[in-house]
Protein backbone atom coordinates (compact mmCIF):
# COMPACT_ATOMS: atom_id res chain seq x y z
CA UNK A 1 0.00 0.00 0.00
CA UNK A 2 2.81 2.59 1.01
CA UNK A 3 4.70 1.51 -2.11
CA UNK A 4 1.48 2.89 -4.14
CA UNK A 5 1.45 6.04 -2.23
CA UNK A 6 4.87 6.72 -2.31
CA UNK A 7 5.87 5.33 -6.44
CA UNK A 8 2.14 7.48 -7.43
CA UNK A 9 3.51 10.36 -6.11
CA UNK A 10 7.19 10.04 -7.61
CA UNK A 11 5.45 9.49 -10.79
CA UNK A 12 3.52 12.61 -10.49
CA UNK A 13 6.34 14.64 -10.04
CA UNK A 14 8.25 13.73 -12.61
CA UNK A 15 5.37 14.11 -15.42
CA UNK A 16 5.30 17.60 -14.22
CA UNK A 17 8.88 17.66 -14.44
CA UNK A 18 8.45 16.02 -17.97
CA UNK A 19 5.67 18.72 -18.87
CA UNK A 20 7.90 21.54 -17.84
CA UNK A 21 10.78 20.58 -19.83
CA UNK A 22 8.45 19.93 -22.82
CA UNK A 23 6.93 23.27 -22.57
CA UNK A 24 10.20 24.75 -22.29
CA UNK A 25 11.39 23.58 -25.77
CA UNK A 26 7.61 24.23 -27.41
CA UNK A 27 6.29 27.23 -26.63
CA UNK A 28 7.39 30.15 -28.73
CA UNK A 29 8.60 33.02 -26.59
CA UNK A 30 10.26 33.65 -23.14
CA UNK A 31 7.26 34.53 -21.42
CA UNK A 32 5.33 31.49 -22.45
CA UNK A 33 8.06 29.22 -21.54
CA UNK A 34 8.08 30.73 -17.89
CA UNK A 35 4.60 29.84 -18.15
CA UNK A 36 5.55 26.24 -18.34
CA UNK A 37 8.87 26.09 -16.10
CA UNK A 38 7.45 28.51 -13.27
CA UNK A 39 4.90 26.12 -12.38
CA UNK A 40 5.56 22.93 -13.33
CA UNK A 41 8.92 22.56 -11.68
CA UNK A 42 7.75 23.84 -8.46
CA UNK A 43 4.95 21.34 -8.09
CA UNK A 44 6.91 18.34 -9.34
CA UNK A 45 10.02 19.35 -7.49
CA UNK A 46 7.53 19.37 -4.46
CA UNK A 47 6.14 16.52 -4.82
CA UNK A 48 9.30 14.21 -5.75
CA UNK A 49 10.36 15.70 -2.23
CA UNK A 50 7.26 15.14 -0.70
CA UNK A 51 7.26 11.33 -1.94
CA UNK A 52 10.53 10.69 -0.50
CA UNK A 53 9.79 12.32 2.95
CA UNK A 54 6.54 9.89 3.21
CA UNK A 55 9.27 6.78 2.23
CA UNK A 56 11.62 8.53 4.98
CA UNK A 57 8.52 9.07 7.48
CA UNK A 58 7.97 4.91 7.39
CA UNK A 59 10.96 3.48 6.65
CA UNK A 60 13.75 5.50 9.28
CA UNK A 61 11.12 6.68 11.75
CA UNK A 62 14.05 6.81 14.10
CA UNK A 63 15.25 10.28 12.36
CA UNK A 64 12.43 12.62 11.75
CA UNK A 65 14.48 15.71 12.00
CA UNK A 66 15.37 15.11 8.35
CA UNK A 67 11.79 15.03 7.40
CA UNK A 68 11.56 18.53 8.69
CA UNK A 69 14.61 19.68 7.15
CA UNK A 70 12.50 17.81 3.82
CA UNK A 71 9.52 20.07 4.29
CA UNK A 72 11.82 23.24 4.98
CA UNK A 73 12.83 22.55 1.74
CA UNK A 74 9.53 22.20 -0.33
CA UNK A 75 8.51 25.16 1.41
CA UNK A 76 11.66 27.19 0.27
CA UNK A 77 10.72 25.87 -2.92
CA UNK A 78 7.63 26.88 -3.08
CA UNK A 79 8.45 30.41 -2.26
CA UNK A 80 11.54 31.13 -3.91
CA UNK A 81 10.91 29.56 -7.51
CA UNK A 82 7.92 31.85 -8.38
CA UNK A 83 9.89 34.86 -7.05
CA UNK A 84 12.79 34.11 -9.24
CA UNK A 85 10.45 33.88 -12.04
CA UNK A 86 9.21 36.69 -11.25
CA UNK A 87 12.73 38.71 -11.32
CA UNK A 88 13.17 37.23 -14.65
CA UNK A 89 10.42 37.95 -16.04
CA UNK A 90 10.23 41.81 -14.85
CA UNK A 91 14.15 42.04 -16.14
CA UNK A 92 12.91 40.91 -19.23
CA UNK A 93 9.64 43.19 -19.53
CA UNK A 94 12.09 46.15 -18.38
CA UNK A 95 14.58 45.85 -21.01
CA UNK A 96 12.18 45.58 -23.92
CA UNK A 97 11.61 41.80 -24.55
CA UNK A 98 8.56 41.50 -26.84
CA UNK A 99 5.54 39.65 -25.90
CA UNK A 100 4.77 36.78 -28.81
CA UNK A 101 1.41 37.04 -30.30
CA UNK A 102 -0.66 35.19 -31.94
CA UNK A 103 0.15 34.72 -35.29
CA UNK A 104 3.69 35.95 -34.87
CA UNK A 105 7.13 33.47 -35.53
CA UNK A 106 8.46 31.12 -33.07
CA UNK A 107 11.24 32.59 -31.33
CA UNK B 1 14.73 -5.75 3.46
CA UNK B 2 13.50 -6.94 -0.08
CA UNK B 3 11.24 -3.15 0.15
CA UNK B 4 14.23 -0.99 0.60
CA UNK B 5 15.93 -2.82 -2.34
CA UNK B 6 13.23 -2.12 -4.17
CA UNK B 7 12.75 0.97 -3.17
CA UNK B 8 16.22 1.56 -4.19
CA UNK B 9 15.33 0.59 -7.85
CA UNK B 10 12.39 2.89 -8.06
CA UNK B 11 15.05 5.81 -6.78
CA UNK B 12 17.33 4.96 -9.53
CA UNK B 13 14.87 5.07 -12.64
CA UNK B 14 13.27 8.49 -11.06
CA UNK B 15 16.27 9.44 -11.01
CA UNK B 16 17.48 8.76 -14.45
CA UNK B 17 13.97 10.13 -15.74
CA UNK B 18 15.06 13.77 -14.14
CA UNK B 19 18.17 13.27 -15.89
CA UNK B 20 16.63 12.74 -18.70
CA UNK B 21 14.46 16.10 -18.48
CA UNK B 22 17.88 18.00 -17.56
CA UNK B 23 18.90 16.87 -21.05
CA UNK B 24 15.87 18.21 -22.58
CA UNK B 25 16.41 21.92 -20.49
CA UNK B 26 20.48 21.98 -21.74
CA UNK B 27 19.12 22.37 -25.52
CA UNK B 28 17.38 25.38 -24.34
CA UNK B 29 19.94 26.58 -22.32
CA UNK B 30 22.42 26.11 -25.27
CA UNK B 31 20.26 27.10 -28.24
CA UNK B 32 17.59 29.01 -26.74
CA UNK B 33 17.77 32.23 -28.52
CA UNK B 34 18.90 35.51 -26.31
CA UNK B 35 20.29 35.17 -22.92
CA UNK B 36 17.18 35.44 -20.99
CA UNK B 37 15.75 31.99 -22.53
CA UNK B 38 19.45 30.91 -20.88
CA UNK B 39 19.21 32.49 -17.73
CA UNK B 40 15.57 30.79 -17.27
CA UNK B 41 16.87 27.15 -18.63
CA UNK B 42 19.95 27.50 -16.08
CA UNK B 43 17.44 28.32 -13.51
CA UNK B 44 15.44 25.69 -14.16
CA UNK B 45 18.05 23.12 -14.49
CA UNK B 46 19.23 24.16 -10.81
CA UNK B 47 15.32 23.79 -9.79
CA UNK B 48 15.60 19.93 -11.11
CA UNK B 49 19.19 19.64 -9.58
CA UNK B 50 17.49 19.37 -5.82
CA UNK B 51 15.22 16.64 -6.40
CA UNK B 52 18.04 15.01 -7.59
CA UNK B 53 20.57 15.86 -5.25
CA UNK B 54 17.91 14.33 -2.53
CA UNK B 55 17.01 11.19 -4.61
CA UNK B 56 20.68 10.69 -4.72
CA UNK B 57 20.62 11.00 -0.79
CA UNK B 58 18.12 8.32 -0.37
CA UNK B 59 20.07 6.09 -3.26
CA UNK B 60 23.33 6.26 -1.32
CA UNK B 61 21.83 6.18 2.11
CA UNK B 62 24.17 9.65 2.53
CA UNK B 63 21.80 12.17 4.67
CA UNK B 64 24.55 14.67 4.27
CA UNK B 65 23.34 15.43 0.63
CA UNK B 66 20.19 16.84 1.98
CA UNK B 67 22.04 19.74 3.55
CA UNK B 68 23.95 20.00 0.10
CA UNK B 69 20.30 20.07 -1.48
CA UNK B 70 19.10 23.30 1.25
CA UNK B 71 22.28 25.56 0.69
CA UNK B 72 21.60 24.54 -3.61
CA UNK B 73 18.32 25.58 -3.18
CA UNK B 74 19.47 28.90 -1.97
CA UNK B 75 22.39 29.11 -4.43
CA UNK B 76 20.09 28.77 -7.39
CA UNK B 77 17.79 31.36 -5.95
CA UNK B 78 20.42 34.30 -5.60
CA UNK B 79 22.17 33.17 -8.25
CA UNK B 80 19.11 33.93 -11.19
CA UNK B 81 18.20 36.86 -9.11
CA UNK B 82 21.40 38.44 -9.11
CA UNK B 83 21.51 37.65 -12.67
CA UNK B 84 18.17 39.06 -13.32
CA UNK B 85 18.76 42.32 -11.57
CA UNK B 86 22.51 42.73 -13.86
CA UNK B 87 20.49 42.33 -17.07
CA UNK B 88 18.09 44.78 -15.91
CA UNK B 89 20.53 47.22 -14.87
CA UNK B 90 23.72 46.39 -16.38
CA UNK B 91 25.19 46.54 -13.16
CA UNK B 92 24.74 44.64 -9.77
CA UNK B 93 25.41 46.78 -6.92
CA UNK B 94 23.50 50.42 -7.66
CA UNK B 95 23.14 53.11 -5.43
CA UNK C 1 8.03 55.76 18.38
CA UNK C 2 5.73 53.50 16.71
CA UNK C 3 9.64 52.43 15.52
CA UNK C 4 11.15 51.58 18.90
CA UNK C 5 7.50 50.50 20.95
CA UNK C 6 7.89 47.17 18.85
CA UNK C 7 11.58 46.69 18.46
CA UNK C 8 12.02 44.40 21.54
CA UNK C 9 9.11 41.97 20.61
CA UNK C 10 10.25 41.85 16.98
CA UNK C 11 14.24 40.86 17.94
CA UNK C 12 13.02 38.22 20.28
CA UNK C 13 10.42 36.51 17.86
CA UNK C 14 13.19 36.81 15.13
CA UNK C 15 15.68 34.95 17.56
CA UNK C 16 13.27 32.35 18.51
CA UNK C 17 12.61 31.49 14.83
CA UNK C 18 16.31 31.47 14.19
CA UNK C 19 17.46 29.26 16.96
CA UNK C 20 14.64 27.26 16.31
CA UNK C 21 15.52 26.60 12.30
CA UNK C 22 19.20 26.26 13.80
CA UNK C 23 18.14 23.34 16.22
CA UNK C 24 16.40 21.86 12.82
CA UNK C 25 19.19 21.76 10.94
CA UNK C 26 22.22 21.11 12.92
CA UNK C 27 20.17 18.03 14.86
CA UNK C 28 22.84 17.72 17.38
CA UNK C 29 22.37 19.20 21.37
CA UNK C 30 26.07 19.02 22.71
CA UNK C 31 26.92 22.65 24.57
CA UNK C 32 29.20 23.79 21.57
CA UNK C 33 26.37 23.17 19.01
CA UNK C 34 24.11 24.98 21.17
CA UNK C 35 25.92 28.13 22.29
CA UNK C 36 27.21 28.56 18.80
CA UNK C 37 23.35 28.56 17.44
CA UNK C 38 22.66 31.32 20.53
CA UNK C 39 25.46 33.20 18.85
CA UNK C 40 24.66 33.29 15.35
CA UNK C 41 20.41 33.87 16.04
CA UNK C 42 21.64 36.66 18.71
CA UNK C 43 23.72 38.56 15.58
CA UNK C 44 20.83 37.77 13.10
CA UNK C 45 18.41 39.24 15.56
CA UNK C 46 20.46 42.37 16.08
CA UNK C 47 21.53 42.60 12.95
CA UNK C 48 17.87 42.35 11.06
CA UNK C 49 14.73 42.35 13.13
CA UNK C 50 12.76 44.85 10.81
CA UNK C 51 12.88 42.00 8.09
CA UNK C 52 10.90 38.47 9.55
CA UNK C 53 8.34 40.46 11.92
CA UNK C 54 7.11 43.70 10.26
CA UNK C 55 4.11 45.28 12.12
CA UNK C 56 2.64 45.41 15.83
CA UNK C 57 2.07 42.22 18.26
CA UNK C 58 -1.22 40.90 17.77
CA UNK C 59 -1.68 42.03 14.08
CA UNK C 60 1.56 39.70 13.78
CA UNK C 61 -0.08 36.60 15.25
CA UNK C 62 -3.61 37.14 14.46
CA UNK C 63 -2.50 37.27 10.50
CA UNK C 64 0.25 34.41 10.73
CA UNK C 65 -3.00 32.32 11.53
CA UNK C 66 -5.49 33.90 8.71
CA UNK C 67 -2.58 33.21 6.09
CA UNK C 68 -2.04 30.03 7.43
CA UNK C 69 -6.09 29.66 6.65
CA UNK C 70 -5.35 30.73 3.13
CA UNK C 71 -2.83 27.92 2.07
CA UNK C 72 -4.86 25.20 1.74
CA UNK C 73 -6.97 27.18 -1.43
CA UNK C 74 -3.62 28.16 -2.48
CA UNK C 75 -2.61 23.88 -2.83
CA UNK C 76 -5.41 24.19 -4.99
CA UNK C 77 -5.14 26.40 -7.51
CA UNK C 78 -1.57 25.06 -7.81
CA UNK C 79 -2.43 21.33 -8.78
CA UNK C 80 -5.34 23.22 -11.43
CA UNK C 81 -2.29 25.69 -12.64
CA UNK C 82 -0.12 22.34 -13.70
CA UNK C 83 -2.81 20.58 -14.96
CA UNK C 84 -3.82 23.66 -17.06
CA UNK C 85 -0.28 23.80 -18.17
CA UNK C 86 0.09 19.91 -19.13
CA UNK C 87 -2.80 20.61 -21.26
CA UNK C 88 -1.83 23.80 -22.68
CA UNK C 89 2.04 21.96 -23.65
CA UNK C 90 0.60 18.57 -24.67
CA UNK C 91 -1.99 19.75 -26.65
CA UNK C 92 -0.84 19.13 -30.88
CA UNK C 93 -2.19 22.81 -31.71
CA UNK C 94 -0.99 24.81 -28.27
CA UNK C 95 -4.43 26.66 -27.62
CA UNK C 96 -2.31 29.65 -26.30
CA UNK C 97 -3.47 33.43 -26.98
CA UNK C 98 -1.19 35.91 -24.71
CA UNK C 99 -2.00 38.92 -23.94
CA UNK C 100 -0.54 41.36 -20.51
CA UNK C 101 -3.17 43.27 -18.37
CA UNK C 102 -3.29 45.58 -15.63
CA UNK C 103 -5.38 45.67 -12.45
CA UNK C 104 -5.76 47.68 -9.30
CA UNK C 105 -5.77 45.82 -5.52
CA UNK C 106 -6.31 47.47 -2.38
CA UNK C 107 -3.44 45.74 -0.36
CA UNK C 108 -0.52 48.51 0.61
CA UNK C 109 2.16 46.16 2.32
CA UNK C 110 4.97 43.92 1.86
CA UNK C 111 3.37 40.85 2.69
CA UNK C 112 0.16 40.82 0.88
CA UNK C 113 1.90 41.97 -2.17
CA UNK C 114 4.72 39.23 -1.97
CA UNK C 115 1.90 36.57 -1.36
CA UNK C 116 -0.91 37.75 -4.04
CA UNK C 117 2.42 38.26 -6.88
CA UNK C 118 3.39 34.64 -5.84
CA UNK C 119 0.04 32.99 -6.05
CA UNK C 120 -0.69 35.00 -9.42
CA UNK C 121 2.16 33.12 -10.66
CA UNK C 122 1.43 29.66 -9.15
CA UNK C 123 -2.16 30.05 -10.28
CA UNK C 124 -3.85 28.53 -13.25
CA UNK C 125 -2.24 30.68 -17.03
CA UNK C 126 -1.15 33.82 -15.30
CA UNK C 127 2.68 35.45 -14.17
CA UNK C 128 3.13 38.72 -12.58
CA UNK C 129 5.04 40.91 -14.19
CA UNK C 130 5.21 44.06 -12.34
CA UNK C 131 3.68 45.48 -9.05
CA UNK C 132 3.62 49.18 -8.33
CA UNK C 133 1.52 50.91 -5.59
CA UNK C 134 -0.47 47.99 -5.82
CA UNK C 135 -1.25 48.31 -9.20
CA UNK C 136 -0.34 44.89 -10.90
CA UNK C 137 0.98 44.24 -14.55
CA UNK C 138 0.28 40.46 -15.52
CA UNK C 139 0.75 38.48 -18.29
CA UNK C 140 -1.59 35.71 -19.05
CA UNK C 141 -1.77 32.77 -21.74
CA UNK C 142 -5.15 33.35 -22.69
CA UNK C 143 -8.19 35.01 -22.03
CA UNK C 144 -9.85 32.88 -19.78
CA UNK C 145 -7.34 33.01 -17.16
CA UNK C 146 -6.93 36.75 -17.39
CA UNK C 147 -10.84 37.48 -17.01
CA UNK C 148 -10.45 35.27 -13.48
CA UNK C 149 -8.15 38.33 -12.74
CA UNK C 150 -9.64 40.87 -13.73
CA UNK C 151 -13.45 40.46 -13.74
CA UNK C 152 -13.83 37.74 -11.04
CA UNK C 153 -11.23 38.60 -8.37
CA UNK C 154 -11.47 35.78 -5.86
CA UNK C 155 -8.01 35.48 -5.24
CA UNK C 156 -7.58 39.67 -4.15
CA UNK C 157 -10.79 39.05 -2.45
CA UNK C 158 -8.95 35.76 -0.53
CA UNK C 159 -5.93 37.85 0.58
CA UNK C 160 -7.39 40.75 1.42
CA UNK C 161 -9.16 38.69 3.70
CA UNK C 162 -5.56 36.83 4.77
CA UNK C 163 -3.66 40.11 5.48
CA UNK C 164 -7.28 41.97 6.64
CA UNK C 165 -6.20 44.70 4.41
CA UNK C 166 -9.77 45.46 2.09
Amino acid sequence: MLEVVVVLVLVLGVFFLFVGAIGLLRFPDFYTRLHATGKCDTLGVGLVILGLLIYHLFYYSDSLLVCVKLFFLILFIFISNPTATYALMKAAYRTGVAPWKLGDERR
Amino acid sequence: MIEIELFQRIFLAVGLLIAVTILLCIYRAVVGPGVFNVVAAVNVIGTKTIALLVLIGYYFERPMFFDIALLYAMLNFIGTLIFAKYLERGEVCSR
Amino acid sequence: MTENEGKGFRMILTFCVMFLFWLLLSGIFDALHLTAGVLCSLIVAVISHDLLVVGKRNKTIVRSFRVLMYIPWELWQIVLANLDVAYRVLHPKMPIDPLIIEFDTTLRSDFALVTLANSITLTPGTITIGIKNGRFWVHAVAKEPAEALTVDGTMQQKVADAYMEW
